[in-house]
């Protein structure tokens, strides 16, 4: 079957995520209609079978991601997309997952909450609920795409540490970068990326709870793995009750991922070394940023900026670094305000942190909304 | 002719967790038999997978396999995930009432219409008993229970009638005090393709008994085998006269195209025709 040629193409960004995902090696793919991810499920369910791999509509989110974490474990690279609503329904899935650390990708293109909200309507407000929404202490790992370009190479991506850390990835998105056209170039399929969970060589018996990311077989390889999402040893043997069984998997599982904070986080940064004023952005958000902070250097006001394409874990140095220079730094965000509180707690003081946030009716935060905070901020003096 | 025949060669080096005279030990001895009489030396042809609850220990950890024990009344869809992806291998599901046709219910009704390919296994203590002994879908009207201290005000769902209805290839339901009938309805049900569905109504002197009024594990197995009706009985009886009854046996046996053999036939439709 014919695989994606190197070219330009112009897609959507939904679109863009399911093209992702395939070139990451993506072959199973299960999904529960929901606005605005829907063109996910629909585009998988047409290019899937032409390359041998299976997308099914499940009867709710939950088994969405219950078949998905199936076919994990039958060798499979596998994803699910949806927004909010679905997102909260998944939220046990996602736990069990990072538990029994089955790698798989979940997509959440974020719309207006909270519950239905409004359906059609951009918004970002699942940003604490994507770290969070699950119980227990966990460590997630939220990717979050700014074009139609990062849909692809994000999704690529959000596979990749999936399969190298053997964990849940959540592709953060919003209902605005999902269903814009843009541009994008897909480059020659040998020159991306892929990286491939760690087999079990012969005889190994120790699938799980390793701080270095275990080996994971398949079903079907004669390991006779026993997967569970109950607390575990390395073996998968059950231990519901010993605290030291208990401490070992979960700090383990933990580690695993906030020992490599550094290697997952990524981000643009412009103007850092020398500026007054400050943006921390992420997503759609992020795309007023450019225009305001040339409009601003323009009126002589020295701006920079970080956009997040990680947002968990958090990037802590970074915003650190930022805290030491800026004299504030403003996070415009589509919600009442939720990675504010984490750049204040992260700046430690140095800097003055505001927020800027709109919500409702999928309006986004303009340039010049944005421009304007800029430049009543580096004129108030405080 | 004396025959030895141990389960423990199905089974890994654990010390079992259940109650004294559950009716998961006949249940699991009768199963691995059954898996015996088929000529399986080991489980590597299977792949097993369970909820929560009692009877999802069944499998996981305990039985030498691939086992997949997931979140309650999750293990249906994570089975289906993994049998289309790798359909090479047959999926047999442990749960409970509770795990299969309460929180998991809707999971149950699809994976029937869709005519997955897996056997279901499902112990009926008609209770919560991992959890202490609370009111559960199959419970029995009337019935005493935790949080029906008064009995229960519900009536119990007939799980085995619900998956024929649904499209199941096979369903039966059997008693722990029938193990022979069950043993030779599992050997059938491994041997078909399909979504099979075998109910296995069960005791729990633990949770269940000893407030519904038993005062020990063989008056329930008495009240398994003198309330038990064939189903082929059924007809002739009133609705009067069935009221309290566990009806048992075949209660479908058919043969449908299966959700793996239709997927795969669409793949290859759409490879060689380009749609």
């Amino acid at each position: 079957m014919k695989l994606l040629q190197p070219n330009k193409y112009f897609w959507q960004g939904n679109e863009a995520c399911v093209e992702g995902a395939i070139t990451a090696g993506c072959r199973f793919f299960a999904g529960y209609p929901i606005t605005p991810a829907s063109e996910i499920s629909e585009h998988m369910a047409k290019q899937l079978p032409r390359i041998s791999g299976i997308a099914i509509q499940m009867e709710d989110e939950m088994a969405s991601v219950g078949a998905i974490i199936g076919a994990s474990w039958a060798g499979a690279k596998a994803m699910t997309a949806t927004s909010g609503p679905g997102f909260s329904l998944m939220q046990e899935f996602i736990g069990y997952a990072f538990m029994t650390e089955t790698p798989c990708v979940i997509v959440d293109v974020q719309r207006t909450g909270p519950s239905t909200g409004q359906a059609t309507k951009c918004g970002q407000g699942d940003v604490m609920q994507s770290r969070w929404g699950t119980h227990g202490d966990y460590s997630a790992i939220v990717l979050s795409p700014n074009s139609v370009q990062e849909m692809f190479t994000l999704t690529v991506r959000a596979f990749n540490l999936a399969e190298k850390y053997r964990t849940p990835v959540i592709l953060l998105s919003d209902e605005t970068i999902t269903h814009m056209r843009e541009q994008i170039t897909v480059p020659p399929l040998d020159s991306v990326k892929i990286i491939n969970r760690k087999k079990p060589r012969a005889g190994e018996t120790a699938f799980f709870g390793s701080e270095e990311t275990a080996p994971m077989p398949a079903v079907d390889e004669g390991f006779n793995v026993a997967v569970t999402g109950s607390t575990h040893d390395e073996y998968g043997t059950r231990f519901t009750a010993d605290p030291v069984v208990h401490r070992k998997l979960v700090e383990s599982l933990n580690n695993k991922i906030r020992n490599h904070t550094e290697e997952i986080s990524d981000f643009e940064d412009c103007n850092i070394e020398d500026c007054q004023i400050s943006i921390i952005s992420y997503g759609c958000t992020s795309r007023a940023v450019y225009e305001a902070v040339e409009k601003a250097e323009a009126k002589g006001v020295k701006t920079g900026y970080v956009r997040l394409k990680t947002i968990w874990p958090f990037p802590e140095k970074i915003i650190r670094k930022l805290a030491e220079k800026a004299d504030k730094i403003i996070v415009p965000e589509l919600n009442l305000g939720q990675i504010y509180y984490e750049v204040e707690r992260a700046s430690k003081g140095l800097a003055k942190v505001i927020p800027l946030n709109k919500i409702g009716g999928g309006e986004l935060i303009t340039p010049e909304e944005l421009l304007a905070k800029i430049l009543k901020e580096a004129e108030k003096n405080d | 002719m004396t025959e030895t025949f141990s389960i423990r060669k199905y089974l890994r080096d654990l010390k079992l967790p259940f109650c004294p005279g559950c009716g998961i030990f006949t249940i699991m001895n009768t199963f691995l038999r059954a898996v015996h009489e088929l000529g399986y030396e080991d489980l590597s042809k299977f792949v097993f997978c369970s909820g929560i609850g009692c009877s999802s220990w069944i499998c996981s950890p305990y039985f030498k396999a691939d086992s997949i024990h997931t979140p309650h009344g999750r293990s249906i869809p994570v089975a289906t995930g993994m049998k289309l992806f790798h359909p090479d291998r047959d999926v047999v599901i442990f749960g409970g009432d509770g795990d299969i046709v309460g929180i998991g219910l809707s999971h149950f009704i699809h994976a029937a219409r869709r005519n997955l390919d897996a056997l279901v296994i499902m112990v009926n203590n008609m209770v919560y008993g991992m959890t202490g002994g609370q009111v559960a879908p199959t419970t029995p009207f009337k019935t005493k229970t935790t949080t029906t201290p008064y009995g229960s005000f519900e009536q119990p769902l007939d799980a085995a009638r619900l998956a024929t209805t649904a499209g199941a290839c096979y369903s039966a339901r059997w008693t722990t005090a029938h193990p022979k009938e069950l043993r030779e309805s599992i050997k059938k049900a491994i041997q078909m393709n399909g979504f099979r569905f075998i109910e296995v109504v069960s005791q729990c002197p633990t949770a269940y008994g000893r407030r519904a009024g038993f005062k020990n594990v063989g008056e329930m197995l008495k009240w398994f085998k003198e309330d038990a009706i064939q189903i082929q009985q059924v007809e002739k009886m009133s609705r009067r006269e069935l009221e309290g009854k566990i009806v048992i046996g075949e209660f479908v046996e058919r043969r449908r195209p299966t959700i793996v053999e239709n997927v795969y036939a669409m793949i290859k439709d759409v490879q060689t025709h380009g749609r």
